[in-house]
């Protein structure tokens, strides 16, 4: 009845779709779950990273320089909207992120002479590596995997060390953790460059699989989305980041098939549209339900 | 005379139109263990934020082993020597009662991001000479056996015992307690006098808030009273108790 092995590109192109998504999580959640501070403008570095990476691809730079270029760029915007917000705390600082993420947003559509504006980027090449192109979507997800396996190593030796101990103590008490005597606001900073660099890691990777790239697809709903996969998976797990990716990249896959063979029109396009709705749905059961996440801290430990 | 691990100098504080602290001064010498009394509202807390670096003051200034720190951010004060409690316990809730002591931990190779990343040997050594100190600590306050559980299912006594510990683990010249027994039982409130002792007979110095006088009298070589944010008495407990200013400001004038 269904095809499952013709269903395999669509399966592969999920597959990339959760890679990239669970780099963002964990980056966000090393800025979010572990130091606490609520960002709601990560879709911003990621962004940044797309851009930067497919415009130096387009002046001929090699793939990897320019994805490195959009770390280290995607890192210096975290810090520059890191440093003027530093002393807001909790709520502001989301709002602080917010006004970021919209700034970036506009930039990318009315800096047309560089981004092209709305028009978006088109024939993006996939990443060339030392004469290896990975064209196929195969190649490509071994690609994405081994970047978000890199990810993950790094993000958790740092969340392990005694640096990642005082970010977490950062999260539960700012005031005390300087009365220890840690200099919070550089804590702070370094989670936010770093944070923002891997998305930016991110942004260099979708933008070369999707070859088309406009700002409509570094908006907040793709900001909420990346918070809502931190906080289903659990604030202060990585595991739990990976988790969320996969959760909620396949979570809205059934609605399409739902009336995508039916007649009316209604059915067809509506269910797509619901997409938000569900991530809204799911946000709220989570937040009353699993306040924790799914593998969230303080849960089984004993 | 005993080298001033703690000098505070001149030190008032206005806010808006409201005079918290009127020049204030007193020292707190080495191996000393000063009690900070008066009543509610008389601005010893207050006291507390501008040695910490909370605060700054309006006038005044603050030395540490004649070192100023007046000016300098609330870490590198902490860095300097002076550890503190909260009187509202201010524990990470959600990291366990060993990871609270290891915040602690000054100069950590570990914490800066390279060695964390790169996870060099010598950075393993230290976590594990940090633990054992940790460890050392917990027994003091008898929580050893918590170390594992998370801050925030320790009842209130043990909170209040773990932030003592974890203000230990600074290894501070002079630890500043903010109402240890406060809100505590009898039996709690025993062990941090108990606590409080052991470090006094380590030679630690010590400024405490206290508002128990059978407890400044158990363990204060002296005692300076604030009232309405002025220093109106210094000197030993058993002085201070008969001292008629100190009678006043807590039970009101009384009439001859």
């Amino acid at each position: 009845m269904i095809d499952l092995l013709g269903m395999w590109p669509y399966f592969l192109h999920l597959l990339i779709y959760i890679g990239i998504y669970a780099i963002l999580g964990m980056s966000l959640n090393l800025i979010t779950g572990y130091t606490g501070l609520l960002n709601l403008g990560h879709a911003a570095f990621w962004g940044i990273g797309a851009y930067t990476s497919v415009l130096l691809v387009l002046a001929g730079i090699p793939w990897l320089l320019a994805l490195v270029a959009s770390a280290v760029l995607a890192g210096l915007a975290g810090l520059l909207i890191g440093f003027p917000s530093l002393n807001l705390r909790g709520d502001y600082f989301a709002v602080a992120t917010l006004g970021f993420g919209e700034i970036i947003r506009s930039i990318l559509i009315n800096w047309s002479e560089v981004t092209r504006g709305p028009l978006g980027i088109p024939g993006i090449p996939r990443p060339e590596v030392m004469g290896f192109v990975f064209e196929s979507n195969e190649a490509f997800l071994a690609l994405v995997l081994a970047l978000a396996f890199l990810t993950y190593v790094f993000l958790r030796r740092l969340t392990r060390s005694s640096f990642g101990r005082v970010l977490r103590a950062i999260r539960e008490d700012e005031i005390a953790a300087q009365a220890l005597g840690k200099d919070v606001n550089k804590y702070k900073l370094t989670a936010m460059g770093i944070g923002a660099g891997f998305a930016g890691i991110a942004g260099g990777l979708f933008a070369h699989y999707i070859t088309f790239i406009d700002p409509t697809s570094f908006v907040l709903n793709e900001s909420v989305l990346m918070l809502l996969i931190v906080v289903l998976g659990g604030m202060g797990s990585l595991e739990g980041s990976l988790v969320g990716a996969v959760a909620l990249v396949l979570l809205p896959e059934p609605l399409r098939l739902i009336g995508a063979n039916s007649d009316i029109t209604w059915l067809k396009t509506g269910f797509a549209q619901v997409r938000m709705a569900v991530y809204a749905l799911v946000l709220l059961l989570v937040i009353i339900r699993l306040p924790q996440g799914l593998l969230g801290e303080g849960r089984n430990r004993k | 005379m005993k080298e001033a691990m703690l000098n505070v100098r001149g030190i008032s504080k206005d806010f808006g139109g409201l005079k918290a602290l009127n020049n204030v001064s007193f020292e707190v010498g080495e191996r000393e263990v000063v009690g900070l009394i008066g009543p509610n509202g008389s601005g010893k807390t207050t006291l507390f934020e501008i040695i910490n670096g909370f605060y700054l003051p309006s006038h005044g200034s603050v030395e540490c082993c004649g070192q100023r720190i007046t000016g300098l951010l609330p870490h590198e004060i902490a860095r300097r020597g002076i550890g503190r409690t909260f009187q509202i316990v201010r524990l990470f809730p959600k990291l366990t009662v060993l990871e609270n002591l290891l915040v602690a931990e000054q100069h950590l190779k570990g914490e800066l991001l390279l060695h964390a990343l790169l996870k060099l040997r010598h950075v393993e050594a230290e976590d594990r000479a940090n633990k054992e100190k940790a460890l050392k600590l917990l027994e003091l306050v008898e929580l050893g056996h918590k170390k594992n559980e998370l801050a925030e299912n320790l009842s209130y006594g043990q909170q209040k015992l773990l932030e003592i510990a974890r203000a230990l683990a600074l290894e501070p010249r002079i630890l500043l307690l903010d109402e240890p027994d406060a809100g505590l039982n009898p039996t709690i409130a025993r062990k941090v006098f108990n606590v409080v002792k052991e470090l006094k007979k380590e030679g630690k110095s010590v400024l405490m808030i206290e508002h128990d006088m059978e407890t400044v009298m158990g363990l204060c070589d002296r005692v300076v009273v604030l009232d309405f944010g002025e220093k109106i008495a210094e000197g030993t407990p058993k002085e201070i108790q008969a001292n008629e200013k100190v009678l006043e400001a807590y039970l009101g004038k009384v009439k001859k």
